[in-house]
């Protein structure tokens, strides 16, 4: 069979077998939530709620702000202890709804559709904008959002992204294997929704079991599913639009620029869902892995559990915790405070015991250039970095700073373990400055 | 609840396994073969001449950090790496102390005086060798033959004859480590294995001289296999730090030097061109990576 790649990229130990095997376990839902009010991409909800009001599991507790924003619900039925700031996993405090469950689990009323493919495409984006659907992956870009092609593109292709090429994360594979009627069915709902003609479910080819069980079910749904190379970042939205399609997204621009929307597995199954269901997006899978944890496994878990929960579920640390990770090791995000809680875009809390998670310290670089031949948006890290330290930022923007995707091939690669990345970080956080100050 | 004990840094968390030193030893075990025929082909005087020219480099290194009072780096193995190179291109017969003055120039102006490790335009061993080509010339042309400690004028390069197979095994009177294209080549598959070496530096490179050398009517492999460019094109070309970082950039700088080491070969006064060909287009790499930016993915595509 054929394999479909990309240009760059880098091989990293994958580490899938801590918990490729384990199927999906239903974490308790734990005594207390902290629903984020700000979980997606774009603007915060607005709180529905106050302190003292009781809540039903499924209710919304943050409606959308409108435009690019998403809406939250309670993941739990209780009382609202608060709605204020809470620690969150990017470091920041952000307003939370914070709700003591009351152990009934009674749910809010929810109506669903007993054969979903017959709503109408307007209808499925409402149902999605209402379930507060954000993208799985990672970014969490709010999806009813990302259904709305910009002016003029026409969607050929839905591209369902199984690929899950973080390593030790097999949240992805499992919800492949394990609700694959659903992954399909929220596939066919996405491509009703935004008129994509064709669908096309890409995994990586070190996940035979949903690749053979997606296989089995896409064939008599007109679905094509493609094997992917096993390489990091193969899940990238543009890495997996050139290695599938072989197309480019223009730069600074939008998959559907060049035809194709791509949406994560776990989205699909979100949207699946919500649309049979009305179930909001409550509860999603995650992968709890490393060598710093007792029971690595894959969980159902509420939205809004806060990490010290899960940890303490998966049989609690392995000696002395190196690093714990909202996410996988390539782009997640290293925590401080484990009361913050799991939210929709997080697919994996990933503890390195203190032997694994080292720190370095940089070397002088020695041009050895492979950061360049990694970097699968074609950039020079190594030249950006110089100018960032230099603070020649006219120079980065130049080479391309604000075309990095920031997974991180370049920092991981680097035998002089520099931190490329950060570097690039910075140039982009000072450009994108420069531009909003040159515009106001 | 903050946890004191967690470490924070930005992603990504892992890294690959590889170093800087590790490339540099890389580089010392791929010179292994190349010392060995050396030593084999002319004895003690190999083993005198590169152990005094590492020595000298990583002293040189240590000295140098030390007087400006800067942390000693030595451990990283380029100094090492340079030290080896450089003797592995000396005559046989040339004296302890010119070896030992080599390495302290290819060091010091050569590396340290650019700001050390990555920091260097030029070639550092290169630089310590022509150097010590212009101060001790006779010195430096002085060609012994192998197993013998007979003087001989003629390399295959200045007048001498030679077959092919003495080429390929490197029975022929040179340099130290340039003589066995076998041993080179030995080094350059284990340097190639290991991704340290690119493989477009010498591909363009040789390829440019062997069709520079047909173009001109010379003896292509007799032109491949005589004099430095096997060693350079394989071990000095393709040092990181003084060659371009792009994948085009690469192919220009091979070419680049197979074009020079042609036109000093065939028209200069020299009879070989490897060490200028090299420190030539050295100078030219910032400019190469300039001018062979790659095209960043997403940009002059048209939008459907």
């Amino acid at each position: 069979m054929k394999v479909k790649s990309f240009k760059g990229g880098v091989h990293p130990e994958y580490n899938k077998h801590i918990t490729g095997a384990k199927p999906i376990k239903v974490l308790p839902a734990p005594n207390l939530v902290v629903i984020p009010l700000s979980q997606h991409a774009g603007a915060p909800a607005e709180p529905l709620v106050k302190k003292g009001d009781s809540v039903l599991v499924g209710q919304e507790v943050g409606r959308s702000a409108g435009g690019i924003s998403a809406a939250v619900h309670a993941s739990v039925s209780g009382t609202v202890l608060q709605v204020e700031p809470r620690p969150s996993i990017n470091g920041r405090e952000v307003l939370s709804v914070v709700i003591e469950n009351d152990g009934q689990d009674a749910k809010a009323p929810m109506t669903g559709h007993h054969d979903p493919i017959q709503l109408s495409s307007a209808e499925i984006r409402e149902r999605i904008e209402a379930a507060g659907i954000v993208g799985l992956g990672g970014a969490a870009f709010p999806t009813a959002a990302k259904l709305n092609p910009p002016q003029g593109c026409r969607v050929e292709y839905l591209l369902i992204n199984g690929s899950e090429c973080e390593p030790y994360l097999t949240a992805d594979q499992k919800l492949m294997e394990e609700y694959t009627e659903d992954v399909i069915l929220g596939a066919k709902l996405l491509a009703k929704a935004c008129g994509a003609e064709k669908i096309i479910i890409a995994i990586e080819a070190n996940k035979p079991e949903a690749l053979r069980k997606m296989r089995a079910l896409a064939g008599s749904n007109a679905i094509e599913v493609v094997t992917l190379g096993v390489k990091y970042p193969a899940g990238g939205e543009k890495q997996l639009i050139k290695a599938v399609l072989d197309r480019e997204v223009p730069s600074h621009g939008l998959p559907a620029q060049c035809g194709v929307l791509v949406h994560n597995v776990g989205t699909a199954w979100a949207v699946a869902k919500a649309c049979r269901y009305g179930q909001p997006l409550i509860e999603r899978v995650i992968t709890v892995t490393g060598d710093g944890v007792k029971e690595p496994a894959n969980y159902l878990v509420r939205i809004g559990t806060p990490i010290k929960d899960i940890i303490a579920a998966a049989g609690g640390f392995v000696g002395e915790p190196g690093k714990v990770i909202a996410g996988g090791p390539m782009m997640g995000l290293a925590q401080f405070n484990l009361d913050a809680p799991i939210v929709k875009g997080v697919s994996g809390i990933l503890v390195l015991s203190d032997k694994v998670a080292k720190e370095f310290d940089p070397m002088p670089c020695i041009k050895c250039a492979r950061c360049v031949d990694v970097c699968p948006v074609y950039l020079m890290p190594v030249t950006i970095e110089k100018f960032a330290m230099n603070a020649m930022w006219d120079e980065a923007e130049d080479y391309g700073a604000m075309d990095c995707i920031e997974c991180g091939c370049c920092t991981y690669i680097c035998p002089s373990k520099r931190g490329l990345l950060t570097w690039i970080r910075l140039a982009k956080t000072e450009i994108a400055e420069a531009h909003r100050r040159q515009t106001s | 609840m903050e946890d004191s004990r967690l470490i924070l840094s930005p992603s990504p968390h892992v890294r690959d396994e590889d170093t800087t030193q590790k490339i540099m030893l890389t580089v010392a075990a791929a010179l292994v073969p190349v010392w060995a025929a050396a030593t084999y082909f002319f004895g003690l005087d190999s083993i005198r001449l590169v152990l005094f020219s590492m020595a000298a480099a990583v002293c040189s290194e240590a000295l140098f950090q030390a007087v400006r009072r800067k942390p000693i780096t030595v451990w990283d193995g380029s100094a090492l790496v340079t030290g080896m190179l450089l003797g592995l291109s000396l005559p046989p017969s040339l004296p302890t102390w010119m070896a030992v003055f080599g390495s302290f120039i290819a060091i010091v102006i050569g590396k340290q005086v650019f700001g050390g490790l990555g920091a260097n335009p030029f070639n550092p061993a290169l630089v310590g060798r022509a150097v010590l080509v212009a101060s001790f010339t006779s010195q430096m042309t002085t060609w012994t033959m192998p197993f013998t400690d007979a003087v001989t004028s003629a390399t295959p390069l200045a007048g001498g004859q030679a077959s092919y197979a003495e080429l390929f095994f490197g029975t022929v009177p040179g340099s130290l480590g340039e003589t066995s294209a076998l041993a080179i080549l030995l080094g350059g598959v284990l340097l190639f294995y290991r991704g340290v070496l690119d493989y477009r530096i010498p591909v363009g490179f040789l390829g440019t001289a062997a069709v520079l050398s047909a173009v001109f009517g010379q003896d292509v492999i007799y032109q491949l296999l005589s004099g430095s460019l096997l060693f350079g094109a394989i071990f000095m070309a393709t040092d990181m730090v003084t060659s371009p970082i792009t994948p085009v950039g690469r192919w220009v700088f091979g070419v680049g030097c197979g074009l020079i080491l042609v036109l000093i070969r065939f028209w200069g006064s020299l009879p070989e061109g490897l060490t200028y060909s090299i420190l030539l287009m050295n100078a030219f790499t910032p400019l190469i990576n300039r001018w062979t930016r790659p095209r960043i993915y997403g940009q002059g595509v048209k939008q459907a």
